[in-house]
């Protein structure tokens, strides 16, 4: 018996291309036994245990320049993929201008582990309990990818088909995600229950956004993700279409957590029940809504 | 399999390593240089024993690639004490008794090593947060903790 919790990884060759070009054809062209790798710390994990069997790690870390992270006052923020959730909460403009992309780095495992994780990685990985994604969904990410024939668009909301599974070709490699600039008068937050209060992995995980939208009938648009209660990061449309609809107040908001708990369609695991999932969406994000819709009114 | 020539500097001796593919930083610093301080607890980046410093930033070496650190500079626990002296949080440490059977102090060490050098005067709340990624079975959070806290309150 092994006297490691995992054992060692599993033999592989270490590919590290000249350029973009380089890496999405050789992806290509190895389809089902290459895949490409930022910090690997998802990939690591599923290869010691047995999961995963690729040939071939492609190293695609800052490739052409993709660990940039750049903030322009016309377009607003761009995320290389090789920027670590650390560099994310200190960089200055995502305190102020996208604070609750540095919470929810904030969130993830540990700083050591931060220094490798990446959040074009966490997308990428696409597991439904992945801790930034969230942010990225109602902050409006658009993903840059680069494939065989160059470069293309993704909006973040249609990128998810089911656990692990996205609508990423072979050859395909998202360098960056970008975020258009943040209405005025938006808060956020992101509530994470997780079996302690640091570095677990969420039982159920709510990102709300608010913001004041005259084109709105209720005069505010709001924006919910929640992670860990459906095979995909889930936007429960029902739940944001009644708070545009309908006047804010603590009526709607609770009507809206409802909406949100329906939306779900959790699993029992080792972190929580089916149904404790669900009671926890409802509650999490009625308090989510509180808190955005407080400091919403505050800033206004 | 393929082997890489990797160059590292650790602890400010320039390395020169043929590593294959998969091996991890951990497994270079503990089988192929000897450096047997930096320790194997989960390898799967959740117990901490495995930080190192990489190019100043602490990782779990278990999940880092040891091909991926060609070029880079390493400091691992056996690194933190020069000419003779031990680094503060190691005379820290050993004030306060934060040690029991010693398996987690090198990962301790090196992460409060790196939160003082990014925040020299943290309060025990980010002391805590920043020791997160480090377990410690004996449960001897208490001392470790209060071992940080001596050196950020003597300077």
């Amino acid at each position: 018996m092994s006297l490691n919790a995992h054992p060692e990884l599993p033999e592989f060759d270490y590919i590290r291309p000249a350029s973009l070009m380089d890496a999405s054809r050789f992806l290509a062209q190895h389809a089902g036994e290459a895949r490409p790798m930022l910090g690997g710390t998802d990939i690591f994990v599923r290869m010691r245990d047995g999961m995963w069997h690729d040939q071939y790690l492609v190293d695609v870390k800052n490739l052409d320049g993709t660990d940039k992270l750049h903030f322009d006052p016309q377009a607003g923020l761009i995320l290389g993929a090789g920027v670590n959730m650390n560099r994310v909460m200190v960089s200055p403009e995502v305190q102020t201008r996208y604070p609750l992309l540095a919470d929810a780095c904030r969130s993830v495992a540990s700083y050591q582990l931060r220094t490798r994780a990446t959040i074009v990685g966490n997308i990428c990985n696409a597991s439904p309990a992945g801790d930034t994604i969230g942010a990225c969904l109602v902050l409006g990410g658009v993903l840059d990818v680069h494939g065989v024939n160059g470069y293309r668009e993704i909006p973040l909301a249609g990128f998810f088909l089911g656990p692990g599974k996205t609508i990423l070709q072979p050859g395909d490699i998202v360098t960056a995600i970008r975020f258009p600039l943040p209405p005025q008068g938006n808060t956020g937050v992101y509530l994470k229950l997780g079996r302690n209060t640091w570095s677990d992995l969420s039982i159920v995980g709510v990102t709300v956004y608010g913001y004041p939208d005259a084109s709105a009938a209720s005069g505010y648009r709001f924006r919910i993700a929640l992670a860990s209660v459906a095979p995909v990061p889930l936007i429960p449309r029902d739940a944001e279409a009644y708070l545009s609809q309908n006047p804010i107040g603590r009526e709607t908001i609770r009507a809206a957590a409802n909406l949100a708990a329906e939306s779900c369609s959790p699993i029992d695991d080792v972190r929580g029940s089916a149904k404790y999932r669900k009671a926890m969406v409802k509650n999490l994000t009625r308090k989510g809504l509180e808190k955005v819709w407080e400091s919403v009114n505050r800033k206004a | 399999m393929s082997y890489h020539r990797i160059t590292l500097s650790v602890n400010g001796s320039v390395e020169q390593l043929d590593v294959p593919s998969q091996m991890t930083l951990l497994q270079a610093l503990r089988d192929k240089l000897a450096l047997t301080g930096t320790k194997n607890g989960c390898n799967a980046g959740e117990c901490g024993a495995c930080t190192v410093l990489l190019n100043g930033e602490p990782v779990n070496s278990c999940m880092t690639l040891a091909v991926e650190c060609d070029g880079a500079s390493v400091v691992t626990v056996e690194g933190l004490a020069g000419n003779g002296e031990l680094d503060p949080i190691q005379d820290a440490i050993i004030d306060e008794g934060g040690v029991q059977c010693g398996f987690c102090t090198p990962g301790v060490l090196i992460s409060s090593r790196a939160l003082l050098d990014r925040n020299p005067h943290p309060t025990e709340a980010e002391i805590r947060e920043a020791l997160v990624g480090n377990l410690c079975r004996c449960t001897g959070y208490v001392r470790i903790v209060e071992a940080v806290k001596q050196v950020a309150s003597s300077r």
